[in-house]
């Protein structure tokens, strides 16, 4: 049986990590490769590097930094932020990531999901989506919009149809991202979540909003997540992977307890 | 194709190398190596990365990673005469470890791909993931899930009870020859073999380079591995 899975987040800017509160007022907390090494070893399932900066400043992603995490950290390990095109992905991929995440690319060249799942194998690609709660409307049936640029940016898309469009364009996961509950410690936001994951058939990963275990207990049971993104919550040390994995063994939640010593 | 890097892909001492490469990984075009080689270098060996058959008939140990589709792999294989290398490389006795795709185009056959003839090196073949009706379960099998071990085996030794292993694929290895399975792992309720291993071939169907620790384990058993004849 899989295991749900817990995913680190690292926000970068300027070749360091930030973890901003709803995108704004962002503060330093760390080198990445070293950050990302630290939860490798802590036990995290999987490391997201994301580049804030990347596609708002037209800055390429940093090669150099994935290429020195791919030497340091042997678990799955995705990159996004800043990619622009299928050249984008094929360097990221080849300095050792395992996928890419496409998040207002993809937004607004659907044809990029299809053109990488193609090059490289869906499971390479992520599609990435911050949506916000609007409430049900003939255009918005879910409730929930799609918004880019860190949530200043509508599309009219629906969350749940734009969920489906990507899988049969051929995402292999989508990484579901509540700007409400982003940042405020609060919980994530269930209801979307466990509706895509009820209609999605690829993994959902949610995130925005971790504060304590018991978060990701609930988008992981009720939720219906197959995994939970947090940032904040081991950034500042308030939290270890290792802890928050006991306390979701302990709920009966199947997580992957590392056992061996490095 | 797609994957090839742009340039030399080859480790700096490449043109000045004489003696056999101790560690060869196989390039065929069927994914990214670069998870593999870091996962090598990290345990201290120096893999070259060669589509040659020479170069892989000289080496002491063969890495042969992979992913994507079994007909596509086949064919990679089949135009870069590596399919008569791997098969000659596996005679010589020499330490071969199959990941992946690699675990599976070493069957007879593979059901992929309108059903696809593979290097037969095991018997046995591959087969979709297919559950009983009232089963909801994604493919691919995607993510990590224990691997239980039977038996002793030196690629598999020191592996802790319990221990979990990244997975990305939709087809898995069904070997004629149960004792060949080193150690298996449960999906929608099909128990698969994950790991298996016949003279001197061990192939793991989890990307054992991307599963942590215990991953590391397998390569650094790998690495130490002295096949009896």
């Amino acid at each position: 049986m899989l295991s749900k899975r817990v995913i680190v987040c690292l926000d970068v800017r300027a070749g360091k990590t930030t973890k901003g509160v709803r995108f704004q007022g962002n503060i330093d907390v760390g080198d990445p490769v070293v950050m990302g090494e630290k939860y490798y070893l802590e036990g995290a399932d999987e490391i997201v590097f994301y580049d804030i900066t990347a596609s708002a400043e037209g800055r390429p992603i940093d090669i150099e930094m994935v290429r020195q995490v791919a030497r340091r950290i042997f678990i799955p390990f995705s990159v996004g932020g800043g990619i622009r095109s299928l050249e984008d992905m094929r360097e990221v991929l080849l300095a050792g990531a395992e996928k890419v995440s496409v998040n207002s690319l993809a937004v607004r060249d659907p044809r990029i999901i299809a053109e990488g799942a193609r090059a490289f194998g869906r499971q390479c690609i992520v599609l990435g989506m911050d949506v916000l709660r609007v409430g049900p409307r003939s255009s918005v049936p879910s409730g929930y919009e799609v918004v880019v640029k860190g949530g200043r940016e509508r599309t009219g898309l629906d969350a749940l149809e734009w969920a489906r469009r990507a899988e049969d364009l051929g995402a292999g996961e989508i990484c579901l991202n509540s700007i409400d509950a982003d940042g405020t410690k609060e919980g994530y936001e269930l209801t979307i979540t466990s509706r895509m994951a009820d209609s999605a058939g690829i993994p959902v990963i949610a995130s925005g909003g971790a504060g304590t275990p018991e978060h990701l207990r609930a988008v992981l049971v009720e939720g219906k997540a197959d995994a939970a993104l947090i940032a904040s919550m081991v950034h500042f040390g308030e939290h270890t992977i290792a802890g928050i994995k006991e306390f979701l063994a302990s709920k009966g939640v199947r997580v992957r307890l590392d056992r061996t010593e490095t | 194709m797609v994957f090839r890097a742009r340039g030399k892909a080859r480790p700096r001492d490449y043109n000045t190398r004489m003696a056999s490469a101790a560690v060869a990984i196989v390039d065929y075009e069927a994914g990214n190596l670069t998870s593999v080689a870091c996962a090598l270098r990290h345990l201290g060996s120096d893999p070259i990365i060669t589509r040659k058959p020479s170069e892989i008939l000289d080496a002491e140990r063969v890495v042969f990673p992979g992913v994507g589709a079994a007909g596509a792999s086949m064919e990679s294989l089949r135009k870069l005469e590596l399919d008569a290398a791997l098969k000659k490389f596996y005679e010589s006795g020499r330490p071969l470890l199959g990941i992946c795709i690699g675990c599976q185009v070493i069957f007879e056959r593979s059901e992929e791909d309108g059903g696809t003839e593979c290097l037969g090196i095991i018997r046995g073949s591959t087969r979709r993931f297919e559950f009983p009706g009232a089963v909801k379960r994604k493919i691919p099998h995607m993510g990590w899930n224990e691997v239980g071990f039977e038996g002793e085996h030196p690629v598999f030794s020191g592996i802790p009870r319990g221990s979990q292993f990244y997975f990305v694929h939709s087809y898995y290895p069904v070997p004629s020859d149960p004792l060949v399975v080193k150690g298996t792992a449960m999906y929608g309720g099909v128990r698969f073999a994950a790991a298996v291993a016949w003279g001197n071939l061990a192939a793991v169907q989890f990307h054992t380079e991307k599963s942590g620790p215990c991953g590391l384990r397998v390569l650094r058993n790998f690495l130490s591995w002295k096949p009896k004849r």
